[in-house]
């Protein structure tokens, strides 16, 4: 019989298999194609301080084995998220869920955190430190060891569910931004978030999306993705959770390899809406393939 | 409700140059209304494309398409095998509002829901009028289609090289009718919108991600809200449209 089941942060998960914030809303909509109690949690979409339109159109260009997008958070803000969001998600499912959280200032953090942790069907809080820090000249939170390290300690302060920050690959040194965080209190780190891309429209010249750059996602990634997860799971004690470009079964086992403790499915959520419960369902056999008794086994377990 | 379904392909022939209709088999039964869409898996493409379903006859799918990109490209070369589809997606035409003289506007490829919505007005006992639009004569297609329906149809082409002369509001403002939909491009959703003495229903194109409601990628600002074109839309109602400025 195999054994997925991983620890995440003191929270035991049936598997690995997470969809990941963005590509699953808050989660019931992929209810009505499959019972998504089968997953080991997934990530909510990312929730800021107040509710956020995004934005304008179009947010989306196909790319060579991925896309871009540029959605920008649109999300109903956090308050609404506790009061409509989690009451529909509570009928649907029945594990504690992932609440990612974006700011565009340390306050917007702590606000969001704060009230987040004190949902009970929240396990977790995935912070993403990719956006811009509006009282910092507009560079990502995510991309300076200080600044990261600033918004996790500011939300350890008022949080007591385990803390993962979700990093950006957009930056020089992604070891020394993740030490920080460990450092300064954070339990767990997630990464990658997408990669900065840019398309251009031949026939009119302008860029695709009308925010001229977004977010690259997809297979594309994953490499980068499995690169980035081995330096990190390296050089932290904290868990990591991989994300970036999973697709397959296989896909999870080489994250798992890399140093990852569970991995976030996001972009091939949005072309084939059932593969997180593909992916499950075909991890046993592939484990069989390759001789894997049990998945907590295999995390870093690179030769 | 969304269903993913393999189809097996029977046709994909030109109508006109740039345009293909492509005849699929396979279970339509997630495919409830006139005006949803279905989401087509092309090899080599890493997103899905979205396409209007132009007819259901129980388990024969019809979508008609313009060759615009890659995706549609690798699309139009395929003559048989499977096609992996999402189907039963968007929210489709409230036909309840149609009353028993119902208009529908197609503005170029937009004729595509307006056939399946004919059709079924046409069973439920409506007398639909139907107004065809094209830049010139070589666009003109599927007007034998509407008319073996038995619809009272209209073909105009902006240089009068076909039909009417003109726009299709230039033959809409002559006519009576209880409700209206319409297919095509924003402009001319805002000249009808502008000039119709009715209710009616206008049918969004958008660039998506997932076509399902997952990545908020088409997401747009309405009276009643901010909705999703994939989902909430693809029919949004004239009331509820905020145009650009």
């Amino acid at each position: 019989m195999a054994d997925m089941k991983v620890n995440l942060c003191g929270i035991e998960l049936d598997n690995p298999v997470i969809p990941s914030s963005g590509t699953f809303g808050y989660g019931y909509e992929f209810a009505e194609l499959y019972d998504i109690n089968m997953l080991g949690t997934f990530s909510f979409k990312g929730t800021t301080r107040d509710p956020r339109f995004g934005n304008p159109t179009p947010r989306i260009a196909e790319c060579t084995s991925g896309l871009i997008n540029a959605v920008g958070l649109q999300n109903p803000g956090v308050d609404a998220v506790i009061s409509d969001e989690l009451p529909k998600l509570e009928k649907v499912f029945h594990k504690p869920v992932i609440a990612n959280v974006s700011g565009f200032s340390v306050d917007d953090y702590v606000y969001s955190c704060e009230k987040l942790d004190k949902c009970p069907q929240v396990g977790w809080l995935e912070v993403n430190v990719s956006c811009p820090n509006v009282h910092g000249g507009g560079m990502s939170f995510g991309t300076m060891p200080e600044s990261a390290a600033e918004v996790t300690r500011a939300v350890k302060a008022v949080t007591t569910k385990p803390v993962f920050i979700k990093l950006t690959p957009n930056v020089t040194d992604i070891v020394s931004i993740a030490k920080a965080c460990e450092e300064a209190g954070a339990d767990g780190i997630s990464l990658i978030n997408t990669m900065l891309g840019m398309r251009i429209d031949l026939k009119t010249r302008k860029p695709v999306v009308a925010n001229t750059m977004g977010g690259f996602s997809g297979p594309a990634v994953f490499p980068v993705a499995v690169r980035m997860v081995y330096q990190v799971s390296n050089a932290v004690k904290i868990p990591v959770m991989g994300i970036g470009g999973v697709s397959s079964a296989e896909n999870v086992i080489e994250m798992m390899l890399a140093g990852a403790t569970a991995v976030q499915v996001g972009a091939a959520n949005l072309v084939n809406p059932y593969v997180c419960r593909d992916i499950v369902n075909d991890l046993p056999k592939v484990m069989e393939k390759y001789n894997i008794a049990s998945l907590k086994d295999i995390i870093g377990g690179l030769r | 409700m969304m269903k993913q379904v393999f189809f097996e392909i029977i046709e994909n022939s030109p109508l006109r140059a740039d345009v293909m209709r492509l005849r699929l088999r396979g279970d339509c039964s997630a495919i409830e209304r006139a005006g949803q869409f279905v989401n087509i898996k092309v090899e080599g493409q890493f997103l899905r494309r979205p396409l209007s379903v132009c007819d259901v006859d129980v388990d024969v799918l019809t979508v008609c398409y313009q060759i615009k990109g890659h995706g549609t490209e690798k699309l139009a070369a395929m003559q048989s095998g499977t096609l992996d589809l999402l189907t039963g997606l968007g929210n489709g035409f409230d036909k309840s509002l149609a009353g028993d003289r119902p208009l529908l506007i197609g503005g170029g490829m937009g004729f595509t829901p307006m056939y399946i919505l004919a059709k079924e007005l046409i069973s439920m006992g409506k007398k639909p009028t139907v107004i065809l639009g094209f830049n010139t004569k070589s666009e003109v297609i599927y007007e034998h289609e509407f008319k073996a329906l038995g619809a009272d149809v209209t073909v105009c082409t902006a240089d009068g090289s076909y039909g009417e002369k003109g726009f299709v509001t230039d033959v809409m403002e002559g006519l009576d009718y209880s409700h209206f939909y319409t297919c095509g491009p924003e402009a001319m959703f805002k000249a009808i919108c502008d000039l119709s003495k009715t209710s009616g229903q206008c049918s969004f194109e958008a660039r998506m991600g997932c076509g399902f409601g997952a990545c908020m990628g088409c997401s747009c600002e309405t009276l009643y809200g901010t909705k999703r074109i994939c989902k909430d839309g693809p029919v949004l109602m004239k009331e509820e449209i905020i145009w650009p400025t």
